[in-house]
């Protein structure tokens, strides 16, 4: 099978079974379809075996981001291999355990998806051939570890458990990312092999400790080391096939993983044997110490792994090959003789219905045969001679003291803390078995104990079976893997290292004797304490992490967010528009005090007398609107007119008729939309005896005058330097050459719009369309407030004080001549669009000015003849005309397609028509005329919507409805 | 004439920010209009301002900006008008309808305590 096939198989199988198992319904199915999967990959694996131990690395690379250094790079070497074959392996005997142990009342095939999901983020983890990809993996681990913790949801337990567990690792994982960054950054890739040949680089940069800090922050959050262990515990609310799992194999393993994948290019300094060193001793002793009071059969072992991983951490946190090796065999060793144990609880809760130690008693008679088996496997935990967990506690003997340490202090505590530590670990394994198995049978437990089922039984049996098989035969057994597993992190420079059972006498040995009898005693000597119902560890009771991680959480999340809010926050818009206006000004003030300021070097064109008068008329209007949008409001809206004019006016000044052409027709409308929006507004009279603003409003308004003045002042002089240079040609050249040449029409502003930039236009047309149809649907629902509801006055007074039932009639009657005017013209007004429509390619025009000029010949024939009278004579379809529109400007680019060009290509050629002549007839005319289709029908949406709201029966505002309702 | 339009967008500018900061809906539409104009004023004369450039091209002929008018900030600004023209009509119709829910033309919803 080729490498990249296998490697996708091998992390692609767990997330594609996940899939089909949270698919399926049936319990038998769910658990059919892990179980293979957990095989198949264990098949793979095996595999891999021939390549990696013959010192071989699977690698697969798929291209993803590759200008950017991003692949997709699957990568298995001697180690990986190792944590894959747990990751596999141990994944199928839980699901075995769990087939038995979940309950049928639970949803079953949600957990074992979720399982399969983790099994492949893990395999991802150890795969991963590039940092990034092995920080999404990691962050994937969290994530649906965080959904197997939460699995029974029901429970508070499950949900704070899941939820400290995600906070913790997944800060953890926000942390090692910014560090992966950093390694990133020295080494110059994400590679795997490109990061472990550049050891040297990465220890000597200035960078290395940051770098250093944040990935070990990652890996003792990931691996529930001090002062992060809280969460593992919590995390025991999980089922118990979880908590085998995770914590015996795979999550807890990952941070282990990490630290010694990167041992050969981090390790090796004070700073990381300091930090990691530290942390693992601190945890190793902790954890210990702890686990002896847990009353929870559960929690014991969770303090245990702590206390084990603080021993593979500090392992790895010497600077001695031999430790590293020794850190590998205890990860396997822990592996399976944890698995076992956690197993062995469950099957205990599962029979009797507690894990309380205190309750539990006497179980070696009703299921000897479990009995047998947790001893044996408790015996490996606590180092007794012949188990597996005995040879690697040997190895840390060994290492602890022999190890070059920082401090010499430090060298002296290292035998006397690990000595410390396996005299707790024999304690509490006692505890375990003597607590659960021995003394008279109970009598008050839910459930009678007996065997459990056969099959459940015999994952542990595998696993305990490996523990004695280790014991006995380390070198014929677990040798060879050892062997791969170490030469993937170390190369081809392994230290020698015996795995005999037997090394004789020597100092080691002396301290296992001494540790097993001390835990014994020390076992004996706690007995009456250990039988009170006060539970946690003395000295220490009242540190209770989980209490001050949720004194942290409420604090950050809640009180500092509220606080902070209070202080910035604001739910005033004025406020918020001074400070982006502040802000603004601030920011443009601040590059010209950091850059210089200056008028340009071109010299100034000479002022034009018209243009300078028509500006000052410009001026005075916008300043009137400014003054006037108060309490006189259809000033304000002429005024604003009359700007726009002189805006479109300048436009024509400085060569630019397209735009003027646009801005006058888009004046014509928006005066028109304002003019009809004024009629719902408050009415606002300035009292002629009314005193002047009080002081609070007068500071306030100089304070806006100021800011006002600030940025129209700030934009002056930025337009003046602007206009002085020379502008950037880049761009206009390559479109003023194109233009004919390439898009088929002289106009090239409209060239630019339909054909260069035609998807911006599609975009821009999509985005009317949308807010056509928002203002419709709001419109659709509007209530209008108490105070507007009525006829207006000015239109009592038209009609003569009389409502008529038909509008019709006055209005036309009264203005007969302009009505008139205005029939005549709507004819003509539609020919200038046409024309203006089809010779916008070439001459200044295009869709979106003639679909305004429709618009505002329908928007005539409206206000003069009124709606009844427009709508009984003119089958007005706004929602076709916009539909019709985007289809055809979509369709026009989709049909680019046909002729296997990309989206949008255009096509041109000049047709001869009989009698008009010669008309372009580009592709581009075509996505004009949808432009135009949709701008007749957006406008005449909005205008028509606004304008039936006056003719419209209203309910006015909810609140005050039931009092209006008479009225109307 | 680049101080006078220069001047001009200043102007509009101003009381265009002058009016956003103002406490009615009202004023807060005029004033987005007015700076508007600004703004697509300023995006038109960073092309450089040329009266009596040609505009069009004549058929079969490729341009130089020697001879014409920069296209490029034309064509954005007539986005820009169309764009503007949309967020106006849309904006009133939600302050419109502000003003039906909550009774009042104030653009916090509600009128100021004193």
């Amino acid at each position: 099978m080729p490498d990249s096939l296998l490697l996708m198989a091998l992390v692609g199988l767990p997330f594609i079974g996940a899939i089909v198992a949270g698919l399926l319904r049936a319990r038998d199915a769910a658990s059919g379809v892990a179980g293979a999967v957990a095989l198949a990959c264990l098949g793979l694996v095996w595999a891999a075996y021939p390549t990696v131990s013959a010192g071989g690395v699977l690698r697969a690379e798929f291209a993803w981001m590759p200008t950017l250094g991003l692949n997709l790079t699957l990568r298995l070497d001697g180690f990986a291999w190792l944590f894959a074959g747990l990751i596999s392996g141990i994944g199928a005997l839980v699901v075995l355990y769990a087939r038995y142990y979940m309950s049928s009342d639970d949803p079953v095939p949600r957990f074992f998806a979720f399982l399969l999901a983790f099994m492949g983020a893990m395999t991802g983890v150890v795969v991963s051939g590039n940092l990034v990809q092995l920080v999404f993996f990691w962050e994937l681990t969290s994530l649906f570890s965080f959904l197997l913790i939460g699995y029974w949801h029901h429970t508070a337990a499950a949900r704070d458990g899941a939820r400290m567990a995600l906070t913790v690792t997944g800060a953890g994982g926000l942390a090692l990312f910014g560090g992966v960054l950093l390694i990133g950054h020295i080494v110059g890739s994400y590679d795997l092999d490109a990061v472990l040949s550049a050891g040297d680089r990465i220890r000597e940069h200035p960078l290395y400790l940051a770098a250093l800090i944040l990935v070990v922050l990652g890996a003792l959050t990931k691996s529930a080391q001090f002062p992060f262990h809280f969460w593992l515990p919590h995390a025991m609310a999980a089922p118990t096939p979880v908590s085998a799992y995770l914590h015996s194999a795979t999550l807890v393993k990952a941070g282990v993983f990490l630290l010694a994948r990167l041992w050969p290019v981090m390790a090796g300094t004070d700073a990381w044997a300091w930090t990691v060193g530290l942390a693992g001793l601190t945890t190793l002793l902790l954890g210990a110490y702890i686990a002896i009071f847990q009353n929870d059969l559960k929690g014991l072992l969770a303090y245990s792994t702590i206390s084990h991983l603080g021993l593979i951490t500090l392992l790895l946190g010497l600077k001695s090959e031999l430790a590293l090796v020794a850190a590998v065999f205890h990860i396997i060793n822990h592996a399976a003789f944890k698995c076992s144990l956690f197993m062995a609880a469950g099957i205990i809760d599962h029979e009797t219905g507690t894990r309380d130690i205190r309750r539990l008693s006497g179980l070696n008679q009703s299921m000897p045969f479990t009995a047998r088996l947790a001893m044996v496997a408790a015996a490996a935990m606590a180092g007794v001679p012949l188990l597996n967990g005995f040879l690697s506690k040997e190895m840390f003997f060994a290492e602890a003291l022999t190890a070059d340490v920082p401090l010499s202090p430090l060298l002296n505590v290292l035998p006397v803390a690990a000595l410390l530590a396996s005299a707790f670990s024999v304690a509490y394994s006692l505890r375990f078995i003597h607590g659960a198995f021995f003394g008279p049978a109970a009598t008050d437990l839910p459930r009678t104990p007996h065997e459990p089922a056969s099959w459940m039984r015999l994952p542990v049996e595998i696993l305990v079976l490996t523990c004695i098989m280790v014991g006995l035969l380390p070198a014929a057994t677990v040798g060879p893997y050892l062997a791969i597993a170490v030469r993937g992190v170390l190369g081809a420079d392994v230290p020698y290292y015996s795995l005999a059972v037997w090394h004789g006498f020597n100092l080691p040995l002396l301290m296992s004797v001494i540790a097993l009898a001390g835990g014994v005693m020390l076992y004996m000597l706690l007995q009456q304490r250990l039988k009170g119902s006060v539970e946690g560890a003395p000295l220490i009771r009242r540190i209770d992490a989980q209490r001050i991680f949720e004194r942290v959480m409420v604090f950050v999340s809640w009180r500092l967010a509220r606080r902070l809010e209070a202080l910035l926050g604001t739910r005033r818009l004025q406020p918020q528009l001074r400070l982006i206006v502040g802000i603004a000004i601030l920011a443009g003030a601040g590059a010209v005090w950091l850059r210089g300021f200056g008028p340009g070097n071109l010299p100034s064109t000479p002022v034009d007398p018209v243009l300078a008068l028509i500006w000052m008329v410009g001026a005075a209007f916008a300043l009137g609107t400014a003054w006037q949008a108060k309490f006189h409001r259809l000033a304000a809206v002429i005024l604003l007119g009359g700007v726009g004019l002189v805006v479109c006016i300048t436009f024509v000044w400085f060569s630019a008729p397209d735009l003027a052409l646009t801005q006058l027709t888009v004046e014509v409308v928006t005066t028109v939309l304002l003019v009809l929006g004024l009629r719902w507004l408050p009415k606002r009279f300035q009292v002629a005896g009314e005193k002047g603003p009080e002081v609070l409003t007068r500071t306030r308004r100089a304070r806006d005058l100021a800011i006002a003045i600030g940025a129209g002042g700030g934009l002056a002089a930025l337009s003046y330097a602007v206009m002085t240079r020379v502008p950037p040609e880049l761009l206009a050249r390559h479109f003023l050459e194109r233009a004919y040449t390439e898009g088929g029409g002289t106009n090239v502003v409209n060239v630019i719009l339909v054909d260069f930039r035609g998807f911006d236009t599609l975009g821009e047309i999509f985005v009317v369309a949308a807010v056509a149809l928002t203002t419709y649907a709001l419109l659709r629902r509007f209530r209008p407030a108490a105070d507007s509801v009525g006829i207006p006055e000015q239109q009592r007074e038209q009609d003569g004080g009389a409502q008529h039932e038909d509008a019709v009639r006055p209005t036309a009657d009264w203005l007969l001549v302009p009505f008139t005017l205005t029939r005549l013209l709507f004819p003509v007004m539609l020919i200038v669009a046409v024309f203006l429509l089809l010779r916008g390619h070439d001459l200044p025009g295009g869709g979106f000015s003639a679909g305004m000029v429709v618009a505002i010949a329908i928007l005539l024939q409206y206000i003069i003849g009124g709606a009844a009278w427009t709508e009984s004579h003119l089958r007005l379809l706004p929602q076709i005309w916009l539909g019709a529109g985007l289809l055809v400007a979509s369709g026009t680019g989709l049909a680019a397609w046909f002729f296997g060009r990309p989206f949008l290509t255009t096509y041109f050629a000049y047709a001869e028509l009989p009698l008009i002549g010669k008309v372009p007839t580009a592709s581009a005319l075509i996505f004009d005329i949808g432009v135009f289709a949709l701008v007749v029908g957006a406008t005449l949406l909005m205008l028509v919507a606004l304008a039936h709201q006056s003719v419209r029966g209203h309910r006015s505002a909810p609140r005050r409805a039931a009092g209006r309702a008479g009225e109307a | 004439m680049e101080l006078v339009v220069s001047l001009a967008i200043g102007v509009l500018a101003g009381s265009g920010v002058w009016l956003l900061l103002r406490p009615r809906t009202f004023q807060l539409i005029v004033g987005l209009a007015l700076l508007s104009y600004a703004v697509n004023l300023f995006i038109f004369s960073t092309g450089g301002l040329r009266s009596g450039a040609a505009a069009i091209l004549s058929p079969g002929e490729t341009g130089t900006l020697g001879a014409y008018a920069d296209p490029l900030p034309q064509a954005l600004v007539l986005t820009a008008i169309v764009i503007g023209f949309a967020t106006t009509a849309l904006l009133l119709v939600v302050l419109l309808a502000a003003r039906g829910l909550t009774g009042t033309d104030h653009v916090d919803g509600r009128e100021r305590e004193r």
